[in-house]
């Protein structure tokens, strides 16, 4: 064990090892991702800073509760596989949470460490055992229990969907994910850039599903193709899953808003990620040349810096975020926002749009802004903007990103009226088992948080893993 | 993949398939759509969908060769498959006993005008269609139109058949006889459409418009679809296809649908260049 072999003083003494990345200048004319990850060497000196807790709190911050102790333990002795493994227990994705989970105010927070500064790099370990298994060609299918004879449907193909299908297929059911799109992943395929999450990655977590068996469909949106009845129904299947996301992208309401040159993010980051349209004429879907333009990304989330970063990448003149409170409340992750800033994205803070102006054919020419102060915290904690009267400006613009937020796609709840649904649009579950209001159908995820995260929505698709699988061999709703 | 069963020209550069999507065939009511995708490198289009068969599966696309990918899925034939087909999209036709109906399809628009003329035949009206074309050998779906139509007029712009005129002319000529008309769909290119919503606005006849904006997912999330109905934006895509025509803010529309103009004559002409000759080429130099 590696207890023996250094003192806890001597692994104190150790300084978190950074992630090696890109650099900024020559990283913002490309796709190619930002971060490089651990090589070996740097992977078992940051396992060796690992303190191998009696009582490990890191792993009361996983939303999966991943064996967060025991991986590190075992990267520390070089046993990479064997990490991995016993990450893929609880997680089906560690190549992509590795990359995209917010570990700050996760597991890292929680890591003793933390209270002096320097939390152990759990993400960036776990990135490195699932790369080392995928790019050494070692992925192991997990075991499947005997066939329990029960179908399963997943709605939706995301971290929620996939996190759930990896579960009940160990346990023996028989498993199929529809997906609306065409490509599978969800917000990983369609929302995640790149350079911050390569498709590639995705495509190969996802096969290791396939090769344990779990079915995939694409191009079939329930609430069109199937309703949720007919899958219960006529499709016969014993309980559904739905993970469905937050797909619907919010707008501000404000005039001009239809111009040609405003994107949601959605449109933006699906055109560019799904769609290729940075590839065009060899792919053949479109986007506005952003060459030589003024780009401002309205939002501070991850979205909106994805977004950002992706309209320097597709050669922006100028590519500005502007965010109606300040650099504090911005939601994104302190990465995602240093990452940026790196790159070269302005962020214009304390203002807020108040209309977008274009010409004579209908295309965006600029945006008048207002600026803001801060008064008291609102509902959200954080402290509620304030329009500042007489401060209107206007600043020259010829594509403008909207990346304020999103709700469920109402497509669900429109066509199966026994499913509850809040004010806001989100699924109502029962926290403890993610059971709707309709017998036979869970949800978990953005469906039921609204926009959250990659990990929250595994979180929501384990647990209701669980609930299904006692629904299905019990049959007690 | 989706394989196609029969692939026909009905008219110059406008083509008719038979393609089996079981699933989306024993769904599809009139007015709804399916987003296409050709290949791997493909764009996402909607077309809407003409007519269906649950029994055998198949659905009916009948599609004008315009841009890139239209023209590109005009040159498959029986036998070929496309890579995506998902649907069916959209909200139907709203389908009921209005008394007379007048179903005006402009161009390829018949091929979507008709499957709501066939529904309003069935839900008990008196159905007026008016076909239009630029000329005699572009009228699609005539003997069709003809089969669910109590009156079915022809009109071609350039009179070489039926009427000589524009399909407002004829709805005008019909209104100034003093037809009662409680109902108009009409579905073409977006200035036509507008035609014939500034000419029912007076009377008051509840007119309804297929709107055709760019789309990319079809299913409520890009937004790229959104289009100004009554002063409000709509998701055309899950809000409608179909919309008001004397609410909907067509200038807007037609803004937006030019936001790739250049990209799209350029794919085109790549495209052009790159691939065989056609049988319908000569028409096309003749537009």
């Amino acid at each position: 064990m590696i207890e023996k072999r250094l003192t806890t003083r001597e692994r104190l003494r150790i300084h978190r090892h950074a992630m090696p990345e890109r650099d900024p200048i020559e990283r913002r004319s490309n796709f190619e991702e930002v971060n490089l990850g651990y090589t070996p060497e740097l992977a078992i000196a940051e396992a060796h800073r690992c303190l191998q807790c009696p009582k490990p709190t890191c792993e009361d911050g996983c939303p999966v509760n991943i064996h967060i102790k025991e991986f590190i333990g075992r990267i520390a002795e070089g046993d990479f596989l064997g990490a991995v493994r016993k990450i893929k227990e609880d997680n089906i994705l560690p190549a992509v949470c590795g990359r995209v989970c917010p570990q700050e105010i996760q597991c890292e927070a929680a890591c003793v460490l933390s209270k002096r500064g320097e939390p152990v790099a759990i993400g960036h370990l776990e990135r490195f055992v699932a790369d080392y298994e995928r790019e050494t060609g070692q992925i192991e299918v997990p075991a499947i229990q005997p066939s329990t004879g029960k179908r399963i449907a997943i709605v939706g193909s995301g971290p929620a969907g996939l996190s759930c299908a990896n579960d009940l297929r160990r346990w023996g059911h028989e498993v199929t994910v529809f997906e609306a799109l065409h490509d599978l992943g969800g917000v990983l395929a369609y929302g995640i850039p790149e350079f911050r999450l390569p498709k590639e990655i995705v495509h190969k977590e996802l096969d290791c599903l396939r090769h344990m068996g779990v079915k995939f469909e694409t191009d079939v949106v329930i609430g069109q193709t199937f309703t949720v009845d007919e899958l219960l129904q006529e499709e016969g299947y014993d309980a559904v899953f739905l993970g469905v996301g937050a797909g619907l992208p919010w707008f501000m309401g404000i005039p001009g808003e239809d111009l040609v040159g405003v994107y949601s993010a959605n449109e933006f980051l699906i055109r560019v990620n799904l769609m290729r349209a940075y590839r065009f004429p060899d792919y053949d879907t479109p986007m506005i040349d952003l060459r030589g333009k003024n780009v401002a990304v309205v939002g501070a989330g991850n979205t909106a810096m994805d977004a950002a970063r992706t309209a320097l990448r597709l050669q922006a003149k100028n590519t500005c975020i502007i965010y109606r409170r300040s650099e504090e409340e911005m939601p994104a992750r302190a990465e995602e926002i240093k990452h940026a800033k790196d790159e070269g994205v302005k962020f214009v803070l304390l203002v807020n749009p108040v209309e977008f102006t274009g010409d004579e054919e209908g295309r965006l020419k600029a945006v008048k802004l207002i600026r803001m102060r801060l008064g008291e915290p609102d509902a959200s904690g954080r402290r509620r903007p304030i329009p500042i009267e007489g401060s209107e400006f206007v600043m020259e613009l010829d594509v403008a990103i909207i990346a304020i937020g999103s709700s469920p796609n109402p497509l669900i709840a429109k066509t199966t009226p026994d499913i509850e649904v809040s004010r806001k649009g989100t699924i109502v579950v029962d926290e403890a088992t993610m059971k709707t209001s309709k017998q036979g159908v869970f949800a978990g995820g953005d469906v039921v948080s609204g926009g959250a995260t990659v990990i929250r929505a595994m979180g929501a698709g384990r647990k209701a893993a669980r609930a299904i699988h006692e629904y299905v061999m019990t049959d007690v709703w | 993949m989706f394989r196609i069963v029969e692939a026909e020209f009905t008219a110059p550069e406008i083509k008719r398939f038979v393609i089996e999507a079981p699933r989306i065939a024993r769904k599809r009511r009139a007015g709804q759509f399916v987003i296409v995708r050709l290949d791997d490198k493909g764009e996402r289009i909607p077309l809407t969908i003409a007519g269906s068969d649950p029994e055998s599966g198949t659905i009916t696309l009948i599609v004008q060769g315009i841009g890139k990918t239209t023209k590109a899925m005009n040159m498959k034939e029986a036998g070929d498959a496309l890579q995506d087909i998902v649907g069916p999209l959209g909200r139907p036709s709203d389908i009921k006993h209005y008394g007379v109906t007048v179903s005006i399809g402009g161009g390829v628009g018949t091929a979507i005008a008709y499957p709501t003329a066939a529904a309003l035949k069935e839900a008990g009206n008196y159905v007026i269609t008016i076909n239009g074309a630029r000329s005699r050998e572009f009228v699609i779906l005539e003997e069709e139109m003809a089969a669910v139509s109590d009156e079915a007029y022809i009109t071609t712009d350039d009179g070489s058949y039926g009427f000589h005129g524009l399909v407002t002319d004829k709805l005008q000529e019909l209104l100034d006889q003093g037809r009662r008309i409680d109902f108009v769909l009409a579905v073409g290119p977006v200035p036509m459409m507008k035609a014939v919503a500034d000419i029912t606005r007076p009377y008051g006849i509840k007119t309804m418009v297929s709107l055709n904006p760019i789309m990319i997912d079809g299913t409520g999330m890009c937004g790229a679809c959104r289009v100004i109905v009554g002063g409000q934006v709509k998701f055309a895509c899950v809000d409608g296809p179909e919309f008001d025509a004397h609410e909907v803010d067509f200038e807007n529309l037609m803004c937006r649908n030019k936001a790739y103009a250049d990209e799209e004559r350029e794919a085109l002409a790549r495209f052009l260049k790159e691939r065989r000759p056609q049988p319908h080429d000569s028409a096309l130099v003749v537009k």
